[in-house]
């Protein structure tokens, strides 16, 4: 499925399937799940090396998605993917659930437990390292926020990962300009990330992360490096595909009923 | 079964020497045992370590909360991870780290803290930890232990190495005091009767061990005699061994190189009150920061002696 309609298509249903998720309990982080919809869409479309049926096999790509909260997005796409029945979905954050809203290991396909911003990144760091310890060519995917790279342990993780010549580590950074108080300029200005990035040694690539053929490419590219881990900083809109949410304030986390869910699904498609 | 040394004699090798060997041993056993550093390498004498398996020692720098993160992120993927800094940096300073990434993600990382408490001496204040013992009693499922002596440490080390999940090893990297002689058995979780006593029980680890023998030596030419518990394994802590000597000898000392808020004496008094309510008293650092010094100055100024847990022993008597 790497074709490019059809990654388009995978993106649309899981911004779908994660509103209607989030709508089940009422309430959630929607605005950075609607976000990376692109990116889980191209990586779990094709790029990853992944067996839904063997979700621990050892050789598999692994995707650590440090902005925790954006769990439901990830939740949706493992769903899609068959790793889990789609109903799971409307157990999110209900009594004795395997879906809590910040990403949750013990979950078929969620290769690490996130939440507290900053620490996927030593995570990830880590897994790419013990699996080239192991002599293993898998790749190591590490998904951040923009606000996230507030956090220092994302630059010790950056500083760690040149240092030991990660090259089977490929970041993003949803760069969607907003954190939970704000916009990112007003509350901790971030600057320019790759930049940031490439001054830790990192190659370093900045795209439009809503493009699912810009992703593709941008991932093909950072795979021909050697010696260096690769950074693609995806330009995004908070609450990306819900229109009167895109990029305003307040969208972090709001309320929503099934009824706003099935006319998201409604308005969504129409303009497919 | 254990066999105790018969004098109260210093170990002729360093702890943090055998800390490298016994690591370097379990490596070649098992491939997957890793060991990383913060910059800290030479300190716990790891240089050999390093030299033997280069691929296999991972040395972070100074950052302490991405070891933590890296190690739980190597453990992951199969790997057994070996974790060493200063004790207060390798809790304290990475705790979330440590409770989140290790913990609460259920994977399997082995946390060695050095130069516990009074041990930092001129390292001062900012590098001696009174509270790191409670702070990584309150992470669920977390294993607490520091080794009495080389023997306990090389067992403690390959129990680690074999069991899954986090564990936090509370180590002094100079010379200890030899408790128990090659050849001995321990279980984690069980607290090792090294002296029998029935008019009262002083429980105790790590250096204040020595200073719990040096006590009963002292009361027994008194006429009173002493228990003494090494509760090497603070965390899970022995219920048992602590019912039956309130039981047997109604009356407990507890005795730790460490805040007396959050540590043994807390775990312990916490197993009396709620089984079997007696007298107890605790030995420790009265809820102050560390200062500078030599270990035997600081002994001194933070009541760490066995005199001082003489006069807590005939406090708890008389309340007996």
């Amino acid at each position: 499925m790497t074709k490019v309609a059809d990654l388009k298509t995978f993106a649309t249903k899981i911004r779908i399937e994660t509103i209607k998720e989030i709508a089940g309990i009422g309430v959630g982080h929607i605005g950075g799940a609607l976000s990376i919809c692109d990116l889980l869409a191209v990586l779990y479309g094709g790029v990853m090396n992944i067996d839904p049926k063997n979700p621990c096999d050892e050789n598999r790509d692994w995707l650590i998605v440090s902005k925790g909260h954006s769990g439901p997005a990830l939740y949706a796409t493992l769903a899609l993917k068959g790793y889990f029945p789609m109903d799971t979905l409307k157990t999110l954050n209900k009594p004795d659930t395997i879906l809590p809203s910040h990403c949750d290991r013990h979950a078929p396909g969620v290769d690490m437990t996130t939440g507290s911003l900053g620490q996927g990144a030593s995570l990830a760091m880590g897994i790419a390292l013990g699996n080239k310890l192991s002599g293993r060519n898998n790749y190591t995917y590490l998904l951040l926020g923009d606000g996230e790279c507030n956090e220092g342990q994302v630059w010790e993780a950056a500083m760690f990962a040149n240092n030991k010549k990660l090259d089977n580590v490929i970041a993003f950074v949803d760069d969607n300009k907003q954190q939970l108080d704000g916009f990112t300029k007003d509350i901790s200005n971030m600057g320019d990330i790759a930049a940031k990035f490439s001054a830790f040694g990192w190659n370093s690539q900045s795209i439009d992360g809503h493009d699912v053929e810009a992703i593709l490419n941008a991932i093909k590219s950072a795979k021909e490096n050697e010696g260096v881990p690769s950074v693609i900083v995806l330009n995004t809109i908070k609450a990306k595909g819900y229109k009167k949410w895109e990029g305003s304030p307040g969208n972090h986390n709001f309320n929503i009923t099934m009824e706003d869910a099935l006319q998201f699904e409604k308005d969504i498609l129409a303009n497919e | 079964m254990i066999k105790l040394a018969n004098n109260i004699d210093k170990e002729p090798i360093e702890m943090r020497k055998v800390y490298t060997a016994t690591l370097i041993e379990l490596a070649k056993e098992n491939e997957n045992i890793v060991a990383l550093d913060a910059d800290l390498m030479s300190a716990i004498a790891m240089g050999d370590f390093a030299k033997t398996y280069p691929d296999r020692f991972i040395n972070c720098g100074i950052q302490e909360a991405n070891m933590m993160g890296v190690a739980a992120g190597m453990s992951a993927t199969g790997k057994v991870p070996f974790a060493h800094t200063f004790a207060p940096f390798a809790t304290r300073r990475a705790y979330d780290q440590l409770f989140l990434s290790a913990g609460y993600a259920e994977l399997n990382v082995k946390v060695v803290g050095s130069d516990p408490g009074i041990t930092a001496q001129l390292n001062g204040g900012t590098h001696m930890p009174f509270e790191d013992v409670g702070l990584m009693r309150l992470i669920p499922n977390a294993v607490v232990v520091e080794p009495t002596d080389n023997t306990v440490l090389k067992f403690v080390l390959k129990e680690a190495a074999k069991t899954y999940g986090l564990f936090y090893i509370r180590l002094s990297r100079k010379n200890s005091t030899k408790v128990y002689e090659e050849g001995s058995s321990f279980t984690i979780g069980k607290a090792n009767t090294i002296r029998e006593g029935n008019d009262v029980t002083i429980i105790a680890y790590g250096i204040m061990v020595k200073e719990a023998l040096l006590a009963a030596n002292i009361l027994k030419e008194q006429g009173i005699e002493v228990r003494v518990l090494d509760m090497f394994t603070i965390k899970p802590i022995d219920k048992d061994a602590v019912i039956k000597a309130a039981k047997e000898t109604g009356a407990i000392v507890t005795t730790e190189n460490h805040n007396i808020i959050g540590g043994l004496g807390e775990a312990v008094a916490a197993v009396l009150a709620e089984n079997a309510p007696i007298p107890m008293e605790r030995v420790g650092v009265n809820d102050v920061f560390g200062k500078v010094g030599t270990q035997d100055y600081l002994a001194k100024e933070f009541n760490l002696t066995a005199d001082e847990i003489v006069q807590k022993v005939k406090k708890v008597l008389e309340r007996k």
